[in-house]
């Protein structure tokens, strides 16, 4: 019961840190701290429209989260996950191309999931083959993929994907209706991405929780050189959490071509990559923690579209409020732990330990 | 007709160059302390905000600049408060900055962009810029240009030729054996962050007071951070190199393909060459692409510099194979070469030190 009252302080200390920065932020900007607040309240959970919108922002989030479960877990920093979602929306979309004269669409979409996956999959291999062989750090390798990966998708829309007639930055030409994932009428959102996030989300904690891929994950994370002596290969398991990575990163990408957008745009991935780093960081890597995370983070992104319309303000007040949100929550932790310590220490003067 | 642009050529690389070099010596400044700052991608773009907002106010340029350097500063002491006083991961507060930072500079400077701001004007050097091809190039700039010169000097002087430059590399070498000599680690972590962040934050004025001057979304120095970040590796954790490095780095982006075969001649210093040969090929790659296909925006070719960076890396790491080096022992030529990309990373870097 304790706990739950420390928890719960910490939560409020942690709110009221992000309140105090954001409300600084804005009266620098020169804007409504309350006003911006409840529009990005209104603009996410005022409506069912709204609420969906936050919903499809939810889905790829929440998968890419789950992805990075696994990474995290060994200590990887990939932060080559936006890369990842773009190419599993190209492999997406370069099948979905062949389907366009076919009969066989659901059949096409179908597959469509696994060449997403695959697209995904490989990036993550490329960066992971480049950490485990090549000696290049994840962080730079992923970086410079996800800028290539940008590059390819702008590529493929002004040149060999281009639209009949003019290219432009608006895409690729839409499919037709019958390559679309199935839309609920009314909410225009897809079933099949829901299944696919819960399938992912219960195979992603049972995998981590219960197998023996794991358990060898996070004994490699903890101590790889005691994970090595114990006939474990970290460069095996860092591709394979890499693989798993970049699948579900790739699903994300091609779930928002088949399920949202329809074509290929250039800003694919909406930066929903790197917010999810975020996420998994906020959740404390806990599983059952990320889809919570991803709603709220979901809700912020989709409520700040509304500020530069109603108040003039730029829309990137939700990544500050997120940022603010993960550093406030790692800084009230580590005040936590360090009264801990010395709280223990306290306990301890005049017991002799080494 | 080339030996007429040679001099505006190398002009331009050096001023292009200056806000790249003064991050990624910032930079290495940090990091030979011990501390990795990753947020350098935010914090340029943020302090580059802060600085045209302030000299935009003020009309004061030297306003801009202090702006910029402590915003710099701030966000690096952020980095290392967090890492050095709270125990938490620099790595995962580096890269939450990163991505704060960023979005800060666009919500902050909505404002503030596509407006005409102030802007530095060149002050060439009366006397020096006399001499004959080095005058144009060196002494005909503006002053942050020069201070980006003269840092890089006054930096590897520091470092390695002065008492404090040798806590500092003890700092980010071996802590505890420095702590035992009477130097408190943590504080001096602090500090040198601190310093490289103020250099980080000058280099974001220098992107939005003389470089590409003015604020807007976006604003042109995007990726940068990640690019300086790599010099630092590419350098050896070494600021004259890491120096060339962000030199090497400018010229290509500042020559076309035609320029290009002036390097295949021969007259470059050895050292420079080896990564000017490999940038270069890929930079002929993606021009004969744009050749090909010149319905291709800019943008795709804007990416180049990030497969060359981690070519680089790769390159780095493999000069640094013991298989390698072993295959090179009796190849005084190629050893010479990857003498030239091994530098190691100080042996702390990224483990604060915990006092006992």
């Amino acid at each position: 019961m304790k706990s739950y009252i420390l928890e719960f302080r910490q939560l409020l200390l942690t709110l009221a840190a992000v309140f105090a920065f954001t409300s600084l932020v804005m009266l620098i900007a020169g804007a409504p701290p309350f006003a911006a607040y409840y529009h990005i309240i209104k603009g996410s959970l005022g409506s069912w429209n709204k609420f969906s919108h936050v919903i499809k922002a939810w889905i790829p989030l929440t998968l890419c989260g789950c992805g990075l479960l696994f990474t995290f877990r060994i200590g990887l920093w990939n932060i080559g996950v936006e890369g990842q979602v773009m190419m599993g929306a190209v492999f997406t979309t370069a099948l979905l191309r062949f389907g366009v004269e076919s009969n066989a669409t659901v059949a096409f979409l179908g597959i469509s999931l696994l060449a997403g996956m695959l697209g995904g999959a490989i990036w993550a291999l490329i960066a992971g083959f480049l950490k485990t062989r090549g000696g290049v750090n994840e962080i730079f390798a992923g970086l410079g993929l996800n800028f290539v990966a940008q590059g390819i998708i702008l590529w493929l829309i002004f040149g060999p994907w281009r639209r009949p007639g003019v290219a432009s930055m608006s895409g690729t030409e839409t499919f037709p209706v019958s390559l679309w994932m199935p839309l609920l009428e009314a909410q225009r959102l897809s079933p099949v991405a829901l299944v696919t996030v819960m399938v992912a989300l219960v195979i992603s904690g049972l995998l981590l929780r219960y197998t023996r891929v794991g358990l060898n994950l996070k004994a490699i994370g903890g101590n790889p050189n005691a994970a090595y002596l114990f006939g474990l290969k970290p460069g095996r398991f860092m591709l394979l959490a890499m693989i798993f990575a970049g699948g579900f990163a790739g699903l994300a990408g091609s779930l928002q071509v088949s399920g949202v957008y329809h074509r290929l745009i250039p800003a694919i991935s909406s930066n929903y990559g790197y917010l999810a780093l975020l996420v998994v960081m906020l959740s404390n890597y806990n599983i059952w923690l990320v889809p919570p995370v991803a709603f709220f983070f979901a809700c912020l992104n989709v409520g700040s579209i509304q500020l530069p319309m109603v108040l003039q303000l730029d829309s990137s007040l939700s990544g500050v409020i997120q940022g603010a949100l993960v550093l406030a929550t790692l800084g009230v932790h580590a005040w936590r732990q360090r009264w801990a310590e010395i709280g223990e220490r306290e306990k301890n003067t005049g017991v002799k330990r080494d | 007709m080339i030996e007429l642009n040679l001099t505006t050529l190398f002009a331009g690389v050096v001023a292009g160059a200056a806000p790249i070099v003064l991050a990624a010596t910032g930079e290495t400044i940090t990091e030979k302390a011990g501390l990795i700052n990753l947020s350098l991608d935010g914090s340029i773009l943020l302090s580059a905000m802060a600085a045209f907002a302030v000299a935009y106010e003020t009309h004061s340029l030297t306003m801009g600049f202090a702006a910029g350097a402590a915003v710099g500063a701030l966000v690096a002491a952020t980095v290392a408060v967090f890492s050095i006083y709270l125990g938490q991961n620099q790595v995962a507060v580096g890269f939450v900055l990163t991505l704060m930072t960023r979005d800060l500079a666009y919500f902050i400077g909505n404002p503030y962009s596509r407006l005409q701001g102030p802007q530095v004007s060149p002050l060439a050097i009366p006397g020096l810029n006399e001499i004959p091809f080095f005058g144009d190039v060196f002494f005909t700039h503006n002053i942050p240009i020069y201070f980006s010169l003269f840092i890089i000097g006054f930096s590897w002087w520091y470092i390695y030729r002065t008492p404090l430059g040798l806590k500092l590399r003890s700092v980010g070498e071996h802590p505890r054996a420095s702590y035992a000599r009477g130097i408190n680690p943590q504080r001096l972590q602090l500090l040198y962050a601190i310093c490289g962040g103020l250099l980080v934050g000058l280099a974001g004025a220098t992107f939005s007071l003389a470089t590409k001057p003015g604020w807007g979304r976006p604003q042109g120095a995007e990726g940068t951070g990640w690019i300086c970040l790599a010099l630092v590796i590419f350098g050896g954790w070494h600021p004259v190199k890491a120096a060339a490095g962000a030199y090497l780095f400018s010229f290509l982006q500042v020559i076309g393909i035609c320029l290009a075969l002036v390097i295949f001649g021969g007259w470059h210093p050895v050292k420079a060459a080896a990564g000017a040969y490999l940038f270069s090929f890929l930079q002929v790659i993606g021009i004969s692409l744009q050749e090909w296909l010149p319905s291709v925006p800019s943008q795709v070719f804007q990416v180049a510099p990030f497969p060359l960076m981690i070519f680089t890396l790769l390159i780095m790491s493999f000069a640094q194979k013991e298989s390698v080096l072993r295959w090179a022992e009796d190849k005084a030529r190629i050893k010479s070469l990857l003498g030239f990309f091994s530098g190691m990373a100080p042996a702390s870097l990224g483990k604060p030190y915990r006092p006992d």
